[in-house]
Parts: structure tokens; C-alpha cells; sequence
């Protein structure tokens, strides 16, 4: 499918284009760090996650953590990339109090994973290919806190060590909503992958958007790092503000300096954190500590054993065997959780029914209780269970929305909550036919009328719901009527 | 009574099994060479409390017949070795209150082995040194003198504490690291033996990182049975450095005595040197006869890229070393010097923690790895080293050992080069080749110059072929008939 160029940013001297790269930081999920033996629990106290390796004590040598290493081979793979089978580790030199060794080990001409692509979802329907430039293994470092004390900084070495994936994509993406699409398609497939968790807030994934502007068809322009960048919302608000900038200097005659800017997300502007002439000389060379990674086919050929089905190949499954729609199903990978979710809930009962209600009433439960489908408090199979309640007609479309609501409430069992409440519908014709011709009797005007007005035979609808506080069967209260009032 | 420092470390070791004597005895003998021989500036840190209360321990075992292959054997270990709760400075400002809380691993196996930590030894700062005149805690002095028993001489470097006790007599022999020669050269220049292990033999894992690619732990002895003996219990492989070799480790003891019939001595040419002395070729000479009569075979090789070998070391060495130290910036142990700017900080204690020596090489290492000299310097240098190492493998099929002399040089007097780094660094030119090319070499005591100081000859094997060095060197060591030192001025 052509993307259309709806994403050109209009200015004074015409239409622009903007050219976006990223590159993300993703931490891989591990017990211990890339090179030490130290844990790597989120939140612990200040500096109790450290060892000697990772404080960078005289004469501590690092030594590579080999389940980093398939983690780092399984999202390659995931993301349809080349495995590299010899790379290697080099040292990145700047000073940083947060940076105890005075290097970070990364990965720079020879990374472990080479070029690969991630399909992006974009409104309706429509995908876009980006291409990956490379993934490469890489050491975090610690944590500098400047506002513990008036005077003095304050350094967290708990992350100093832990494990990262840097992927660098090619810059393939035009607009913010790609950008966020690239974001959570990547995030989405890693954590179907358990490679890394995703949670931006906690910094487990982190991204640097290079923003340039060009107008269609010439060379790309001079680009901006935005760094610090660390919400979906806060990747769109970056990319405009910057792109607007970058066209509005331009278009006064102004020339753009290659730099490094910081994202301000309270003022939601990038501010020049530093130019391209202040950049550090890092002085990689390669990490005489460390032997290269070399891979053998049947290590590669393993770990693809171990792949899990990820969510493009997902979404066709669960179209073809679900029957839903491309779209319907679409949502539903675009979170591993909530596909998980469907697949339970439909496992006995009407997958399209289930996937309407996931969509719609628990989405909408769970926004407004800023909950996650793994907080839902209605179970997948309790919401299977209820679906099942209105496809054998044992309550109806509208009764299901309470009894929604008391699983929502209670977590209980939607069959206990029907019983107990007496909300089973009414399709006994024999009782209905009675109630019915009580309406009747008592409302003989509202009969006379209905010859003029055959709308009217929706009021008597609703009578008997009333009068069945909502139990009755629709389609045979309809055919009730339609025998008693249109003889 | 003669001392008991007089025994070598194979005489103490059955000494103590014979229960000749006590591990105490031979303690407080060792405490006391030690401490009258303070004029050399050979230790840094005395442990005397450590070796008395370890002496008692050794004494149990040997009376209870658990005793260990080194039970009770004193040794010095250069200050580059991490030792648990004693202090280790490489002897820099920079380190000179830093205690570590853990153990380097080849220190650790000795004290498992049963060996007992007399001190820590003074070396050149870092290790950046070919005479020990660059250490913040003084100069070592070399126990040899010319036969005029006049000026104060160099002990080399950067090893020159290890070498130096060793000659000494204070303890029974000690630790020493090399990474262009450190072993080799204060060995040649103190009448001592000196092995630089292949590279991996030894873990790194705890020992102060000068260059991290050429490092390697040695033992420095009087003899060459010590030598065998002190490294079977330093090496193991180390799952805590990844470079430190699965190779099974062999009894390298039982190598001395072993024929050499038949096998082959290669004799570089290019390390044969334009204005080099004639005691030097003699001593070259007389090495090669003495091999030759034991029944090995002399063959002159060729090893064409020998001249690129300095400069290749001079740009990976200081390479690596800019990186290793970058790590001492005062901001988590060490010497420190406070600023409101952190930048500034880095500066104050970087400028003030590190002498003339570091300082030089950090720059070159800088230099030569930044962008846009990195191609030019570095990476050529790195292909350079591959061509030195093919040039020794391409060698070593031709033969099994190699024969050339230590140094270009004996001793020389203190202060004499210390204005001149290239003058320095041209006394490593026979030993650096071997790190760049990772193999082992040892430098036994062969002949005295003129002055009557000791020369040495280095022999240099295939990798991990330790076992056929000690059989050579145990030939030279015999043929030699090396007198060592007798004059204790410093007693004086």
C-alpha cells in the first residue's frame, strides 16, 4: 500500500518533509548484568546492586553474561535481522562520575545483530516497512542524581553494567505517528520476544529521535539528537516541536547545526543540550578484556527454535481462525497481553462476540480505572463464560452489560451473578403473552394510535422491558406484538 | 648461626619438611633481612604481623601433616597484586591509600598453596618504567654494585622491588607482573630468574591493569627450580578472566633435568644490534655453546618485523593504559582532590595523583586512538602486531626454542636516564617483542660484565611450552656457573 504524503509539514516557502531515525535503548531482561554477577532488580536501595566489576575497581575484568547474549540473537531474530556470527566489544571512552570504569563497553564496527526490518501499523490498515541498521550489546551506566543536595551530586551505581540492546534504525520514518508506531511495534514484538519489558517510565526503554526536514525529493538535511525522550505521547511532541522549529529556522535563512538536544516535557520544546563541535572523541577500540562473540549455525538455528509467535504472524492466525477482522485482530496483538487475553476468553465461546467486548466495555473499564488488562478484575474465562450467557440466549444484550458490571465490582462468576440476581431472560411465551396483554388492556389509547403512528409499537417494546426489569427475549416480545397489535 | 634467608625455595621448603627448622624460624629470619635492607626501598608495605600470625598456622600444618605444596615459604609480591585489607598502590600517589576488600586470583591460589605475604613490593608507577625510578614511594636500589663498589645502580624495572628483594635474599623468591619486559629486565639486571608466563597462563583477574593485552604475572626466584615450583601454584584457569587459558597445567618441576638432545635453538639474527657490547655477544655466545654441548641443535632464524616491534608496543601499550586509568578519577576511592566543577576535579587529582611517566603515556595512548589518528597509529600497529606474531609461529616450526640476550645492557646508575624516555625505552627492545607476540620467556643469569654486573639470557618458547624453557634454562643455569651476590653493603 503508497503512503500517502499527508505528512508533509506546510510552511511559508512550501511543503516539507521530515526524515526521522531512532535509536532505542533497550534493556534486556536478565537476572544479572552484561559483564558482572550483580542483580538487575528495578528499585532496589541506592548502590546495592554493585559489584566490584561494576563500581570499576583496580584490576576487576569483565566477564560476558551468555544469557544477555542469546536475548540480544533472539530479538535480532525477531526483527527479521542478520545475526552476526563473529563481533565484537569496544571500549567507549568519555569521564562521567556515573561512568565508573571511564569506558563503556559497547559494541561499535562489529555488532552482534546487522541489518534487519520492522512492519509499523498505521491507521486504517495501512503498513509501513523501516529498516534496522544494526543492534549491538552495551553496558548502562550508572545514575547521577543532582537534586538530592544543594551543592553535590549524588551517583547510583545499581544500573552501572546492566545489560542493552541499542537499535539503530535507518531513517525510514516521515511523521510523529510513524515514530510512535515504530516505538510500540518494536516494544510490542520484544516483549512477545521477553527480551526487554518495554516500561518507558522506568527507563527500560529509552529513545533518541534524529529529526531532519528536507523539502520532497532533496538530499536529507543536517539532523538534531533528541535525547531524553521517554513516553510514546512525548515522541510526537518532540518530533513536531522540533521539526516546526527546524522549518521555521530555515525558512528565515537560518542554516541547522548538528546537535544534541534535550526534550522539556513540562514546556514540551527540545532545547541545544550540545553541538556536533562539542561532541566527545569516544576513542573506541576494541575491549582487550573481552574475546569476540563468535557463533556457531546451531547456536543461531537454537535460539530460532525458541522463538514465540510473534504479532504480525498472530494476526494472521487470528483472523483466519478466529474469523475476526484485520483490523479487530490488529488491535488485539498490538499488545501481547491482550491478545493473550482474547485467546482465553474465546477458547469455548463467540470469538467476534469477545473481541467486541474486549474492545469496547473492558477497554473503556480499564481506562477509566487507569488499569492494565493483567489488573483486569474480570477474568478471561469469566468473560468467555458471560459471552457464552448471551449467545445461548440465557440473558440478554442488556442485562449482560450489568452483570459486567458486577464482575468489574466483584470478580465473581458471571453464572452465579445471573442466578443469584434473577436476570435470566424471559422467552416463556406463555408468561409473556400475559404480560403483554396486561399492557394492552390498560393502555387502549396508546393501541388506537398505533394505526397512525407504527412507531408507537417501540413504545410497547419498552413497556414490556420495564415490566421484566429488561429479562425479556427482544426477538420474542417483537413477534408477541407484532401477532397481538398488527392482526 | 647463618640466617635462614640463605636457603633458596626449594632448600626452605624441605627445610621446613624435614623440620630442619620451624616456619617461624624461617619467618623471623625473612622479617629481618627485611627490615635491615630498608636501604633498598624494595617494600612498600612490611606485613610483618601477616607472616608471623600466617608462620604459626604453617607450623600446625606441617605438625599435623596437612602442609602444602608452598607451607610457609615467605614471599614479597609487587604492588600491582590486589591483596585483601593490606594496602596496594602501584606505587602511584594515585592508590596510595587504597586498600582492596578482595584478592587477586594468583595471590589468592599462593596463600592457598600454603605461601606466606612478607610485603608488597615497590615497582614504577603503574608498572611505566624500565628502571623503577618513576615510583611515588622512592627509587628501588640494586643490592649489585660495579666492582668499584661506588655508584648507587638501578635495579630495572618495572618489577625492580621483585627483583631486587629477590637478590637480596628477603624472601625466597616473589611476584612480579611483565607487559614489554618487567620480569625479564630487573631479572637480567639483579642476577635473578625471571619467567614471563605465555599469556592466559596467569589470571589477571585483581592485578592493577597496565595493558591489558600484554599483561602477564611471572615469579621471580634465584634459581630456576624455584621458578618452576613458585609458578605451578601461581597459575589456574580463571573463570573470572576471560583470556586466562583451559590448558591443563603441567608439572613444570619435573621438566628440569630433561634432555634437550635433538631439539632446536633458534638465534634471531635481527636481534643481533649494530654497537651492541662485546660482553653481550660473548655472553650470546657462550649460551649457544653450552646448548649446543648438552646436544640442541643452533639454527640461525629470521623474525623480519623485530624492528617494528618498540613502536608497535609504544602505541598499543599506552593505548590501552589511557583507558585502563581512566578509572582514577577520585570520585570513588583513591587520591582525590575536591572542586566545585567536576571537570575540575578530574583534573586536580589526575594532574596531582599520576607522575611524569603515566602522565606521558596516557597522552600518547590518547593521542594515538583519537579520531582521525586512530587509523594511522592504532590499527596499523595492530596489523603490525600480527605480523610479529606470524613471524614468531612461522618460526616455531622450525625450531623449539629461541636464544637471545636479556637486555643490551647491565644496570645502569640511578638518575643516569631518567631525562631520557627513548634512551629508557630502548632497554625493553629484547623483551617486548615477546608480549606483543604473547609467548613465554625466561631470563636466566648467565656472566658478568666488565664491572662484574649480572647479564642475562632470555629464552623464548611456543605457547604454553613453559616446561621446555625450565629444561633449557636449567642448562644455561648449569653451564653458567653464575655466582650470586655476596657483598651485603647495605648491612653495613
Amino acid at each position: 500500500m503508497v503512503v500517502k504524503m499527508s505528512n508533509l509539514v506546510t510552511g511559508k516557502t512550501g511543503d516539507w518533509e521530515i526524515v526521522i531515525g531512532i535509536e532505542v535503548h533497550a534493556q534486556i531482561i536478565s537476572q544479572s548484568k552484561l559483564f558482572s554477577g550483580s542483580s538487575t532488580s528495578f528499585g532496589s536501595e541506592h548502590n546495592t546492586q554493585v559489584s566490584f566489576v561494576d563500581a570499576g575497581m583496580p584490576g576487576m575484568l569483565p566477564v560476558i553474561n551468555s544469557v544477555c547474549v542469546e536475548q540480544a540473537v533472539k530479538t535480532g531474530l525477531g526483527l527479521n535481522a542478520k545475526i552476526n556470527k563473529f563481533s565484537i566489544f569496544d571500549r567507549k571512552n568519555y569521564f562521567y562520575p556515573d561512568l565508573p570504569q571511564g569506558y563503556q563497553i559497547s559494541q561499535f564496527e562489529q555488532p552482534i545483530v546487522g541489518e534487519g526490518k520492522v512492519v509499523i501499523d498505521l491507521e486504517k490498515g495501512v503498513e509501513k516497512e523501516v529498516r534496522i541498521e544494526r543492534l549491538h550489546l552495551e553496558q548502562d551506566a550508572g545514575k547521577s542524581m543532582h537534586d538530592q543536595h544543594p551543592s553535590y551530586s549524588y551517583v547510583d551505581l545499581n544500573r552501572s553494567g546492566v545489560a542493552l540492546m541499542e537499535i539503530v534504525s535507518m531513517p525510514d520514518m516521515s511523521s510523529a505517528e510513524e515514530a510512535q508506531a515504530y516505538i510500540k511495534k518494536l516494544r510490542n514484538i520484544m516483549k512477545y520476544l521477553q527480551t526487554c519489558d518495554g516500561n518507558m517510565e522506568e527507563g527500560s526503554l529509552r529513545a533518541d529521535i534524529n529529526v531532519s526536514v528536507r523539502k520532497p525529493g532533496d538530499e536529507l538535511g543536517t539532523r538534531c539528537e533528541i535525547k531524553n525522550v521517554n513516553s510514546i505521547k512525548f515522541i510526537g511532541q518532540a518530533i513536531e516541536y522540533e521539526a516546526k522549529r527546524q522549518v521555521d529556522l530555515i525558512e528565515k535563512g537560518e542554516v541547522i547545526k548538528q546537535q544534541t538536544r534535550l526534550f522539556d516535557p513540562k514546556k514540551g520544546q527540545t532545547r541545544s543540550m550540545r553541538s556536533k563541535e562539542e561532541a566527545h572523541d569516544y576513542r573506541y577500540f576494541p575491549d582487550p578484556d573481552l574475546l569476540p562473540l563468535t557463533f556457531t549455525d546451531e547456536f543461531i538455528e537454537g535460539i530460532r527454535k525458541t522463538l514465540p509467535e510473534l504479532p504480525d504472524i498472530r494476526r494472521k492466525r487470528l483472523v483466519e481462525d478466529f474469523d475476526l477482522s484485520p483490523y479487530d485482530a490488529g488491535i488485539l496483538v498490538s499488545d501481547k497481553e491482550t491478545a493473550d487475553f482474547f485467546e482465553i476468553a474465546s477458547k469455548d465461546s463467540n470469538s467476534k462476540l469477545v473481541c467486541n467486548w474486549i474492545v469496547g466495555e473492558l477497554f473503556s473499564t480499564l481506562n477509566k480505572s487507569n488499569k492494565t488488562i493483567q489488573e483486569s478484575p474480570v477474568t478471561p474465562e469469566n468473560l468467555g463464560k458471560l459471552i457464552n450467557l448471551i449467545d445461548d440466549g440465557t440473558i440478554t444484550g442488556r442485562i449482560a452489560k450489568d452483570v459486567f458490571e458486577i464482575m468489574i465490582e466483584s470478580g465473581d462468576n458471571p453464572v452465579s451473578i445471573v442466578d443469584s440476581n434473577d436476570m435470566r431472560q424471559v422467552s416463556d411465551e406463555g408468561e409473556l403473552e400475559s404480560i403483554i396483554e396486561k399492557i394492552i388492556q390498560s393502555n387502549p389509547d396508546q393501541v388506537k394510535s398505533l394505526e397512525e403512528k407504527p412507531n408507537l409499537m417501540g413504545w410497547f417494546v419498552g413497556q414490556v422491558m420495564k415490566e421484566t426489569q429488561g429479562k425479556a427475549n427482544p426477538k420474542s416480545v417483537n413477534e408477541l406484538l407484532n401477532k397481538k397489535l398488527l392482526k | 648461626m647463618t640466617s635462614l634467608t640463605e636457603l633458596c625455595l626449594y632448600e626452605a621448603r624441605d627445610g621446613l619438611k624435614n623440620k630442619s627448622f620451624s616456619t617461624k624460624d624461617l619467618i623471623l629470619d625473612h622479617i629481618d633481612a627485611m627490615e635491615s635492607s630498608r636501604k633498598l626501598n624494595a617494600f612498600i608495605t612490611e606485613t610483618p604481623e601477616i607472616a608471623l600470625k600466617s608462620a604459626d598456622l604453617s607450623d600446625d600444618n606441617y605438625a599435623n601433616n596437612t602442609n602444602r605444596p608452598l607451607e610457609g615459604l615467605p614471599l614479597g609480591v609487587k604492588d600491582m597484586f590486589c591483596t585483601k585489607g593490606v594496602l596496594t598502590t602501584a606505587s602511584s600517589k594515585m592508590l596510595s591509600n587504597f586498600i582492596p576488600p578482595y584478592e587477586s586470583t594468583v595471590t589468592d591460589n599462593l596463600w592457598n598453596n600454603g605461601a606466606i605475604l612478607l610485603g608488597k613490593l615497590n615497582n614504577d608507577e603503574f608498572t611505566m618504567g624500565s628502571s623503577n625510578e618513576t615510583s611515588f614511594f622512592g627509587s628501588v636500589i640494586n643490592p649489585w654494585k660495579k666492582n668499584d663498589k661506588q655508584a648507587e645502580l638501578v635495579p630495572g624495572g618495572s618489577s625492580g622491588g621483585s627483583a631486587a628483594s629477590v637478590a637480596a635474599k628477603v624472601g625466597v623468591g616473589s611476584l612480579g607482573t611483565d607487559t614489554g619486559g618487567s620480569i625479564r629486565q630487573p631479572a637480567s639486571f639483579t642476577g635473578t630468574v625471571g619467567l614471563k608466563p605465555t599469556y592466559g597462563r596467569c589470571s589477571r583477574w585483581g592485578i592493577i591493569a597496565f595493558a591489558s593485552s600484554l599483561d602477564q604475572a611471572g615469579p621471580i626466584t634465584r634459581n630456576v627450580k624455584d621458578n618452576a615450583i613458585l609458578l605451578n601454584s601461581m597459575c589456574s584457569h580463571d573463570p573470572k578472566d576471560t583470556t586466562s587459558s583451559l590448558k591443563e597445567i603441567p608439572n613444570f618441576e619435573s621438566s628440569l633435568g630433561k634432555s634437550i638432545k635433538g631439539l632446536k635453538v633458534g638465534i634471531p639474527r635481527e636481534f643481533f644490534q649494530d654497537g651492541m657490547s662485546d660482553e653481550i655477544i660473548k655472553m650470546w655466545d657462550n649460551g649457544k655453546e653450552w646448548l649446543k654441548n648438552a646436544g640442541a641443535e643452533i639454527i640461525e632464524i629470521s623474525l623480519p618485523n623485530t624492528k617494528y616491534a618498540l613502536p608497535c608496543y609504544y602505541i598499543i601499550a599506552p593505548a590501552e593504559a589511557s583507558s585502563n586509568l581512566a578509572r582514577y578519577d577520585g570520585v570513588r576511592f583513591g587520591h582525590s582532590i575536591s572542586s566545585n566543577d567536576i571537570n575540575e576535579m578530574y583534573e586536580l587529582t589526575r594532574s596531582d595523583g599520576f607522575g611524569d611517566e603515566v602522565k606521558r603515556r596516557i597522552m600518547i595512548g590518547t593521542y594515538v586512538l583519537s579520531s582521525g589518528y586512530y587509523d594511522a597509529y592504532y590499527l596499523k600497529a595492530q596489523k603490525v602486531r600480527s605480523l610479529i606474531s606470524k613471524d614468531y609461529s612461522e618460526a616455531f616450526n622450525k625450531v623449539d626454542v629461541m636464544l637471545t640476550p636479556s637486555t643490551p645492557n647491565s644496570a645502569f646508575e640511578l638518575n643516569e636516564k631518567c631525562d631520557d624516555p627513548l634512551s629508557m625505552y630502548l632497554n625493553d627492545v629484547f623483551t617486548v617483542p615477546i608480549n606483543i607476540a604473547g609467548l613465554p620467556a625466561i631470563s636466566i643469569p648467565s656472566s658478568k660484565d666488565k664491572v662484574g654486573l649480572p647479564l642475562g639470557l632470555q629464552l623464548i618458547g611456543k605457547p604454553f611450552d613453559e616446561e621446555t624453557l625450565y629444561s633449557f634454562a636449567n642448562i644455561i643455569e648449569e653451564s653458567s656457573n653464575f655466582e650470586s651476590l655476596d657483598d651485603k653493603w647495605w648491612l653495613k
